[in-house]
């Protein structure tokens, strides 16, 4: 009797065609995943790292919403061209603190993963309000209401909450002071901004487009003009195990 | 009694709901509360009206009724996800077509395109013809009631939920599975509804064996629910709230949402789709399935193998590299069970291969086949690591996606309307043979016009990205690349146009034919095995 023709009790029930078909389809996913949790190597040790400050948050809020995934990635690979158009390779690390991640899977317009400090805020405020006018090959949407939509604030502490429920290392203290920490970091002038570059070093306080108040486009340039630029890649030695 | 607690649960539901929409953080939610809210408070009102009637006498015969819900709502999807999709391939081309409006800008219309194509058009599609094919190869009427009708009115509602939450903003940007974390909720209810009604139905069956198509889509169903629970793992920042923070991170996040991403395309795209093949192509070439022992082999290879493959999506990135080598292994090996498949449902028209001159249904059928064959071999192909360093990131992954779509998903769902139409409305026959071969036309051209457009412009721009000069220095700008690959956008909105004309063609012929009188005579026995 060949194995086939036992497949006829399994053609039979039911019952035993539903358990099979699951234990099947489980085994590759538990693999691949599960190991992801404990191998130490899964993510290097990097210097730098740390969970976004408020207003980077809130920013990063508004490039899931408008679906800038959809055609900008955030993930280098380690080839000569990307690494003379874009940087280092992106690290594991780097995107450790990401929920949701943003590595993206399609480039329609160029990788993001370290455009922080590459153009000004007044090229990036113009570049939203109309691509074309500074790259005329761009077929980039315009964002012209990202610099007229008053930024909410109210969710910022739920927010941090839940990423730390997540597993993001939010302290009680950056909780609780969520909302002056995006504050201070929009408006330096007026704020004390000891206690969030404490918290948040190498944040980059300042008033991004001179509103009055703090807009959508003052959030989204605090996350485009920070993504990274935490790890200090001339002192950074690649992890031999991985 | 039970209306009793049938009018408590609705009530209950609208009265949570309103409260929901009153302390709602975004329009968006409120709104979803209130529509929320509004159907409940229907369906309250409605048992209500039935409380006390006299009861219908349960029927006994195939439960069409909400088949043929599902096949206009698949018809209707279609023709909307693929003007969608038409009209951003449009954007691409001519980037002012944005509007500068929020609800108009590519990056929230595309998760519209991908949802309204695949959730909205295939999962209508596949609720559908699973009804109707687990009944006929059962010899049994669903399980379950009404819960048919639950699922079908649950799965459109979770789409309107969808949909219109990524217009306003509300998604969790990953990738085909954007809604948020109530549309989950609710997706997950309806889905084990499905389960229960599927299952239940093939328990309750009179014939001894269960047939091959129902393989697959119980595959198809189990798969789903397992992927879709695991990668919507969410922590909402409110339960007023349509935000929420997902669960995993980074590279773990990366690996649950390819492990799910490359499984929608494995099981809802591919296995449940297969569920259709076997049915369809052996009725509408009247030949038996070509051979017993492949189907075995194929789908547990098929279903084993497929769950493996979702690390192809993220070679050379910061994914360890021992599971980028798993997912190309196992993408490699797929090519053999997705073969499989193929062989059985082509080598299915032996002996009828005549009918493909005059019976333009099973051309429809049959050029889908084969555009699974050539979608299942690319995907292996660019799974590759030396290959997928070239095509990763461009437009090629585009075009792979949409042979896939466009000729296999798309032309099989196209064939099983056109085979479901006379059936469920009890016509004589199509309204028009000719304009099937017009629908068929339209759509093949439509797709070679995308697929070799997107090849052109995804090999380019790959190798525009990584040429250098002889000193070393990158040869071209990354806006030299967009520009360079605007014709082929026109070709590729062309193609849309085309397979666009199709598919309205196919709606105006599918009413045509309802709208024909009745003449198929009633069977002579109720339940009868086709």
């Amino acid at each position: 009797m060949s194995i086939l023709d036992k497949h006829g009790r399994i053609e039979r029930n039911a019952f035993l065609l539903f358990i099979f078909s699951l234990i099947v389809v489980s085994i590759g996913g538990i693999v691949q995943i599960v190991p992801l949790f404990y191998l130490d190597n899964t993510i290097e040790e990097v210097e730098g790292m740390r969970p976004y400050s408020p207003l980077e948050l809130a920013g990063r809020q508004i490039y899931v919403r408008e679906g800038c995934y959809t055609c900008h990635s955030q993930m280098i690979r380690p080839m000569r061209d990307e690494h003379e158009r874009y940087g280092h390779y992106s690290l594991a690390a780097e995107s450790m603190y990401d929920h949701p991640f943003q590595w993206g899977s399609k480039r329609t317009g160029p990788d993001l993963a370290r455009v922080g400090g590459r153009y000004s805020d007044d090229w990036h405020i113009q570049h939203f309000r109309n691509p074309r006018d500074l790259v005329p090959e761009s077929i980039m949407p315009a964002y012209p209401w990202l610099e007229t939509t008053r930024l909410d604030e109210t969710m910022i502490e739920n927010l941090l909450i839940a990423q730390r429920r997540a597993g993001v290392p939010y302290t009680d203290e950056m909780i609780a002071n969520a909302r002056a920490d995006l504050r201070a970091q929009w408006d330096p002038d007026t704020h004390d901004t000891s206690g969030l570059m404490d918290r948040y070093p190498k944040a980059q306080a300042r008033n991004f487009t001179g509103s009055a108040a703090p807009t959508e486009l003052d959030a989204m340039l605090a996350y485009l003009q920070m993504l990274g630029t935490l790890v200090d890649f001339s002192t950074y030695e690649p992890d031999p195990t991985r | 009694m039970t209306d009793t607690v049938k009018i408590a649960v609705w009530g209950l539901i609208a009265l949570l709901m309103a409260i929901a929409a009153n302390w709602g953080h975004e329009p968006i939610y409120q709104a979803h509360a209130l529509f929320l809210m509004a159907v409940a408070a229907f369906m309250a009102y409605r048992t209500i009206r039935q409380v006390g009637a006299p009861r219908p006498v349960p029927e006994t015969g195939y439960m069409d009724g909400v088949i043929r819900a599902g096949v206009i709502a698949t018809a209707f999807w279609g023709v909307v996800g693929f003007a969608a999709g038409t009209f951003i391939a449009l954007q691409l081309a001519f980037p002012d077509l944005n509007l500068d409006l929020p609800w108009t800008s590519f990056g929230r219309l595309r998760p519209l395109h991908t949802s309204a194509v695949i959730f909205a058009f295939g999962g209508n599609a596949l609720i559908a013809t699973s009804f109707y094919v687990v009944q006929r190869t059962c010899a049994t009427r669903l399980w379950g009631g009404d819960t048919a009708w639950f699922v079908f009115w649950g799965y459109n509602i979770f789409i309107v939920l969808a949909a219109t939450g990524y217009l306003f903003g509300a998604t969790q940007s990953k990738e085909y599975a954007e809604p948020e974390w109530y549309a989950d909720l609710l997706l997950t209810v309806v889905w084990v509804a499905y389960l229960a009604v599927f299952l239940g139905t093939i328990v309750k069956r009179r014939e001894p064996h269960i047939y091959v198509a129902n393989w697959f889509f119980l595959a198809f169903i189990i798969t789903i629910a397992m992927l879709h629970i695991v990668n919507n793992l969410t922590v909402p920042v409110s339960l007023f709230s349509a935000t929420s923070v997902p669960l995993f991170p980074g590279v773990q996040g990366a690996m649950v949402q390819w492990w799910y991403g490359h499984n929608a395309v494995g099981f809802f795209l591919t296995a449940g789709f297969l569920g259709m093949m076997y049915y369809f192509i052996p009725k509408q070439a009247e030949r038996p399935v070509y051979s017993y022992k492949l189907s075995i082999i194929h789908f547990w290879a098929l279903i084993f193998l497929y769950i493996w493959a979702g690390p192809h999506h993220l070679h050379y990135t910061a994914l360890p590299d021992w599971a980028q080598y798993l997912g190309m292994t196992f993408s490699i090996m797929l090519w053999m069970p997705s073969w499989g498949g193929m062989i059985n449902g082509l080598m299915t028209i032996q002996g009828a291969w005549d009918k493909l001159r005059t019976d333009p249904v099973l051309r429809i059928l049959v050029i889908s086949v084969a555009f699974y064959g050539m979608a299942t071999f690319e995907g292996p192909m660019m799974s590759i690591r030396a290959v997928n360093s070239l095509s990763h990131y461009t437009d090629w992954t585009i075009g792979h996606v949409h042979s896939g779509a466009l000729g296999w998903n798309g032309m099989i769902t196209f064939g099983a309307l056109y085979f479901l139409v006379p059936r469920l409305w009890k016509r004589e026959g199509l309204y028009s043979l000719a304009l099937v071969n017009w629908h068929f036309w339209l759509a093949t051209i439509g797709i070679v016009l995308y697929a070799a457009s997107m090849w052109v412009t995804g090999i380019m721009e790959g190798l525009m990205w990584r040429e250098v000069d002889d000193q070393g220095f990158l040869v071209n700008s990354f806006a030299d690349t967009v520009a360079a690959k605007f014709p082929m956008y026109v070709v590729r909105s062309l193609g849309g146009v085309l397979y666009l004309s199709g598919a309205v063609l196919m709606v105006y012929n599918l009413w045509m034919t309802v709208r024909a009188p009745q003449s198929r005579p009633a069977p002579a026995s109720p339940i009868a095995a086709e």
